[in-house]
């Protein structure tokens, strides 16, 4: 039972979950999610997940906030199934060119890039949710050497494929887009498939593990598929 | 036969294939996207008999310069848009919309530019030959999907129309109107900003800046103070959501908004005033005023009975 749910606006239910952003109450979030989309409830139109929210969007010519109210707080959760997750493993190459943020990150840290990269690539992330651009995937938690704040001043474009880090969490830049993170290497990986039965190569709930490629393997990695 | 078809001679600022959006996409970071102007896009495609979910071409400020090849079509424009046609012959008519017209081979359709307000369509009758991407016509640039490799359109291309028997004469009295407010509720993080923020935000002016766009309109005026915390935790974000960052300038989300986003919401625009915020262009002044749920449902019940009325009234 989903206690607090307000209205965000005329046309959308506004479910909070707590200030605390952690794996549990995300994964409470997932499994709303995925039985809400399940039972395919007359009106809703789209659904948001993130890390300790859940935004279910309606259709104001069918229904309205009260109704999917009401429905959504009756929900049996009783029966969630265990959410089926993958481990998703992504090539990431941390050569200069692509770590253009690298010796702020080797200051804030006070440790070398190989330190860095090994800190990156020594264990899975946990994805608490995909978006802002289709298909970036919000993951955590870095470890706590190499946490750092955003930029002061956001970069206007962020090259397509960066990985950036801040505070617990790292990413992908699945488009060439704005942003603040710090980026500390680049992926060819096309995360974002535009397969219209497989959008994205990472969905919430899933883990994800970085390795290392060289440039070498980068330059060549989209010639091999 | 050859296919009835567009030469595209000069593309327009932000010319994109839109209908109704595509549902159902937010947890992979996909908007709504879809025709901005909703009012606008239902009445393009009742002008020419098409189906209300059809694709459109969707303009901003300056639209597109496209030479027609083939046998008559007829098309209807909508919004408040200056053009013309240039027939085969170089006669000029001066266009006027919500009425079709109909177009001869090598005819030229001219679109000049979009009066004191920003959206325009184009609808022709039977559609274009294009492909939906999940359920949808609707492009979004940003993600690179929908029709045309989810791009706009672009000079030198040509866009294939699907094959139509027959020319239609229709047409509408119709003007668009402007409203004194933009009626917003109250946001989630409402109570983050100062009772003198908030004053400021529902009585003075609020000027559209040039930093608008499909994604968003910053607004400047009045600096909104945040008391509480000028960040909150990531979260989603929809369309017609007002955001207020650190700056304390607002930034209203439209139709391709980033579906994610971690700056306090101070209000939402309603439902109903939707079209009518997005079509202000930049130096233009708004007001907002709040009102509540219920008088928002009501709003929109207008609204939506109103689109209906003027879509009854094509003869």
């Amino acid at each position: 039972m989903i206690k607090n749910i307000y209205n965000l606006g005329d046309a959308a239910l506004y479910c909070d979950f707590g200030n605390t952003v952690n794996k549990e109450t995300n994964l409470k979030v997932i499994n709303y999610f995925n039985d809400i989309r399940k039972k395919n409830i007359t009106g809703i139109k789209n659904i948001a997940p993130s890390y300790n929210k859940l935004i279910i969007y309606f259709d104001l010519e069918l229904t309205n906030y009260k109704k999917i109210k009401d429905t959504v707080e009756n929900l049996d959760i009783s029966t969630f199934e265990e959410t089926k997750t993958k481990v998703v493993k992504i090539p990431v190459c941390f050569d200069d060119e692509f770590a253009l943020d690298l010796e702020r990150v080797e200051k804030r840290a006070g440790l070398v890039k190989k330190e860095i990269v090994n800190q990156l690539i020594s264990q899975k992330y946990f994805c608490y949710m995909t978006g802002f651009i289709a298909g970036m995937p919000f993951l955590g938690d870095i470890k706590e050497k190499i946490r750092l704040d955003r930029l002061e001043t956001p970069r206007v474009k962020v090259p397509k494929g960066s990985v950036g880090i801040t505070e617990q969490f790292c990413n992908i830049y699945t488009f060439e887009s704005p942003g603040g993170w710090n980026i500390v290497g680049n992926s060819p990986k096309k995360v974002f498939t535009k397969d219209p039965n497989k959008l994205t190569l990472i969905d919430p709930g899933d883990e994800v593990e970085f390795f290392e490629i060289s440039k070498k393997e980068y330059s060549k990695f989209n010639e091999q598929k | 036969m050859s296919k009835n078809s567009f030469k595209v001679l000069r593309p327009g600022i932000n010319t994109t294939f839109q209908d109704l959006g595509r549902d159902n996409l937010y947890h992979v970071g996909l908007p709504f996207s879809g025709a901005i102007d909703k009012r606008n896009f239902l009445i393009a495609n009742s002008l020419v008999t098409n189906r209300e979910d059809d694709a459109v071409l969707e303009f901003a400020y300056q639209g597109p310069l496209l030479e027609f090849y083939g046998s008559q079509i007829s098309i209807a424009i909508t919004g408040n848009v200056n053009f013309k046609i240039i027939k085969k012959d170089t006669s000029e008519i001066k266009g006027e919309c919500y009425r079709t017209y109909n177009l001869d081979n090598k005819d030229c359709l001219d679109i000049i530019s979009t009066e004191k307000s920003v959206y325009g369509y184009l609808s022709v009758k039977g559609g274009f030959e294009i492909n939906k991407f999940c359920n949808s016509y609707s492009t979004t640039v940003r993600a690179e999907v929908g029709p045309n490799d989810g791009k706009k359109i672009e000079i030198g291309q040509t866009i294939i129309l699907n094959a139509v028997d027959s020319a239609i004469e229709k047409s509408l009295e119709y003007l668009n109107s402007k409203i004194e407010f933009i009626r917003v509720i109250k946001g989630t993080n409402f109570d983050y900003f100062s009772e003198n923020s908030i004053k400021d935000f529902t009585s003075k002016d609020f000027i559209v800046s040039k930093l608008t766009d499909r994604m968003g309109m910053r607004l400047s005026g009045p600096k909104i103070k945040n008391l509480k915390k000028t960040n909150i935790k990531s979260e989603g974000l929809g369309k017609g959501v007002i955001q207020v960052p650190a700056d304390g300038d607002p930034i209203v989300m439209l139709s391709d908004h980033g579906t994610i986003g971690g700056y306090p919401k101070i209000a939402v625009v309603i439902s109903a005033d939707y079209d009518k915020l997005a079509q202000c262009p930049p130096g233009e002044k708004i007001k907002f005023k709040i009102v509540n749920l219920t008088e928002a449902e009501n709003l929109y019940k207008i609204y939506t009975m109103e689109t209906k009325n003027i879509i009854n009234k094509i003869r």
